[in-house]
């Protein structure tokens, strides 16, 4: 059983009285790849803050090894930052970015059987620390250089450097592949998570880069407007979505109205569908999530939907195909060419319906007719529906 | 269009002639073996010589260069802390302090130096009034206490004169350097372990040097080249080198006085251009980091 690190209980933040983030409620097991993902000011940067000691929280604690630490200062933490925007020292050069934490750490003096004077660390044990660790973010021969004489990739990987030097026990990261062109990106993920392996630390990991989070995270969080929609592994989160939100954000998916008649069997479209998912009310209404992916292209005599293709665009590894079904589009991705304008049937088997509980989120979400702007619909900060839709289903 | 730029180089011609031709004069002359200010007799360095052998303005240019010295640490050390105070101030607050701040900049030199004369006047007398009126208690007799708090005008009103116009000259140069100061740099240091002030000196202060350095070389100047508000807050006993220039000149005007002013003008002006060399330097600097930043 993993040993628990980090606890946020019941924690509250408010900017001038602007809530910023809603009773978040959080463990962090030791060693643990924990990412916080959610759509940009969701709050994410200001959890890290009060974890790291930099923001005081308005309500709530903080615990350490199950110690509150609301009111230890950041450097009483054994926590570590990587800065959204690195925030290395311009004056000095890299041997020295890296070595700061380390300059001014105190030690137990070996000489000294009682253990109690602390002395500071040799030079020679500083120069072998720092020059192991620019090893490990593959930085040798650039101890001389300053800061603005490096590339964002190398300046991302000196931040790295400069906290993992001290042997924290907690590193937090806030986006620190935002600034990073995607191929260094891809490369600077498994790098970051060969050197969590390597060095068996947490890490709290930023991102509101969905792909990230889920090919590099033990647990993910999901947070929006400051609360948090879902804990779970990669897994949980992608193929159980809680909301309309999450099945939203996490990769593509098609999200429907629909009624579960009883267990094993949801209606949508005014047809039953078998489906794996139970425990719901009799006739309870639902958000049905179907993944792109999981639905088979049939002949329209076979099809348990018929529908028309609006669009297709081809993706390398598969089309994108647009199907309007009685007004309401869905994403399909397969590597099956149809043209526009074809009637085609779909199937999905039991295990492609994802069924979810109505909420504040439901029919904001997963309607593909207009394609192109799904993309912009997450920064859309007002797309969250209000209490008065969910009423009306309830009815 | 020609003929434009003819007069527009004449015109600076007699610009350039009204600013310098009365410094220039007043250098050739300072070297005229005469005692005339018209008449050339000859190269001579014997006003210098005089000069250096002239007690009063020896003394005065020991006193000038001390007030300045320590009215500049003291400004600088003083205009770096309120830079800091007002840039964590909410903007409304801060706006006010920033235009509180300016009005002595622009304030005439004869007002600021009549006020803080009246002010030290009046300060001395209460602080007389306030020693009188100890003394003349019995639990002070019979202590054996006798007090004494007043001041005259002197060496240390007209330092904290210096002190108090140099500041606002400090505090504009570092707030622009704080403003580009990236707010998550003093919270790496912390992060790193280093305990506030440690941040402060580590990573904050050396980020902010060239500035106070600028706002340093400025109140320097400011101190050296002050006379009205010196001449109102130094009292009798005390003159610094342009009060020593005035008297001479009201006596009768020597070509010592020439020798004086000659290297006064040197000196100022090569602060001034080290201020600007420093100046267009980090400019340059700057626009490097732009370009570089920009190329990312
Ligand atoms: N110091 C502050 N004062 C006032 N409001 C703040 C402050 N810091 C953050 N906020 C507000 O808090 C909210 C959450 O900010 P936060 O930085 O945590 O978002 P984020 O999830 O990190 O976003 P991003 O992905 O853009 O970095 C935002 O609405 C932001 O405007
Ligand atoms: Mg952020």
């Amino acid at each position: 059983m993993a040993k628990e690190l980090i606890r946020l209980q019941n924690l509250c933040m408010a900017f001038d009285d602007e809530p910023v983030l809603n009773n978040i409620n959080l463990y962090i097991n030791d060693k643990e790849f924990l990412t916080l993902l959610g759509p940009s000011g969701c709050g994410k940067t200001t959890t890290l803050r009060i974890i790291g000691g930099f923001t005081t929280p308005t309500s709530g604690d903080v615990l350490f090894d199950g110690v509150r630490i609301n009111d230890v200062p950041p450097n009483r933490r054994q926590i570590n930052t990587v800065f959204q925007k690195y925030a290395l020292f311009p004056h000095l050069n890299v041997f020295e970015n890296v070595a700061f934490g380390l300059r001014l750490k105190r030690v137990p003096d070996p000489k000294d059987s009682a253990g109690k004077r602390m002395v500071r660390l040799t030079e020679e044990e500083i120069r072998s620390r720092v020059m192991e660790m620019l090893e490990v973010v593959s930085l040798k021969g650039f101890e001389n250089r300053k800061p603005d004489a490096l590339s964002g990739g190398q300046q991302q990987r000196v931040a790295i450097a400069r906290a993992l030097v001290n042997r924290p026990k907690v590193l937090l990261l806030d986006e620190p592949l935002g600034a990073l062109d995607l191929k260094l990106r891809k490369d600077m993920q498994i790098e970051l998570k060969r050197i969590q392996q390597q060095v068996g630390i947490t890490f709290v990991y930023v991102t509101h880069d969905q792909e990230e989070a889920l090919t590099m995270s033990d647990t993910i969080v999901v947070m929006d407007k400051g609360t948090i929609q879902q804990i779970g592994s990669p897994e949980d989160i992608y193929n159980e979505p809680k909301n309309a939100f999450v099945a939203d954000f996490i990769g593509e998916s098609n999200i429907i109205d629909g009624v579960m008649l009883r267990d094993k069997c949801v209606k949508m479209y005014g047809r039953e569908f078998a489906c794996l998912d139970g425990g719901f009310a009799e006739n309870e209404p639902v958000d049905v999530v179907i993944r792109p992916e999981d639905i088979d292209i049939v002949p329209p005599e076979q099809g348990q939907l018929v529908g028309t293709v609006t669009s297709v665009t081809f993706k390398g590894m598969q089309y994108d195909i647009i199907v309007d079904f009685r007004g309401f589009k869905w994403l399909i991705q397969t590597t099956d060419h149809s043209p526009v304008g074809a009637r085609i049937g779909v199937k999905i088997d039991p295990d492609g319906f994802h069924i979810m509980k109505k909420s504040a989120y439901s029919g904001q979400f997963g309607d593909y007719s207009s394609y192109s702007d799904e993309y912009d619909e997450l920064s859309d900060a007002d797309a969250v529906g209000t209490d008065e839709q969910e009423d009306g289903y309830a009815e | 269009m020609k003929k434009n730029t003819v007069l527009s180089r004449a015109f600076l011609f007699l610009m350039f002639l009204f600013l310098y031709a009365p410094i220039f004069v007043l250098i050739v002359f300072s070297f005229n073996d005469s005692k005339s200010n018209a008449v050339w007799g000859g190269f001579t360095l014997d006003w210098y010589v005089q000069l250096f052998q002239n007690q009063t303005v020896l003394t005065a240019l020991r006193t000038t260069l001390l007030v300045s010295l320590l009215a500049t640490l003291a400004a600088t050390v003083a205009g770096t802390a309120a830079a800091i105070g007002f840039s964590s101030m909410r903007r409304r607050s801060r706006n006010l302090c920033l235009t509180v701040n300016n009005i002595p900049l622009t304030n005439p030199d004869i007002i600021t130096g009549v006020s803080m004369m009246l002010l030290f006047v009046f300060a001395g007398q209460v602080l007389a009034d306030l020693s009188a009126w100890l003394n003349a208690q019995s639990w002070a007799e019979q202590a054996n206490l006798w007090f004494n708090f007043s001041f005259n005008l002197g060496f240390w009103t007209l330092l904290i004169a210096h002190i108090t116009f140099d500041i606002p000259y400090v505090i504009l140069s570092v707030l622009p350097r704080i403003r580009q100061l990236d707010p998550n740099l003093a919270e790496a240091a912390l992060d790193l372990g280093a305990s506030p002030l440690t941040a402060f000196r580590k990573v904050v202060l050396p980020e902010l040097m060239p500035g106070i350095i600028n706002g340093a070389l400025i109140a320097f100047t400011m101190s050296i080249d002050d006379f009205v508000i010196s001449y109102f807050t130094a009292g009798s006993q005390v003159s610094t080198l342009s009060m020593v220039v005035y008297s001479m000149v009201r006596r009768r005007v020597s070509p010592e006085i020439n020798a004086l002013s000659t290297l006064m003008f040197v000196a100022v002006l090569v602060l001034l251009i080290a201020i600007n060399v420093r100046q267009a330097r980090q400019d340059a600097a700057r626009q490097r980091e732009l370009r570089s930043a920009g190329r990312v």
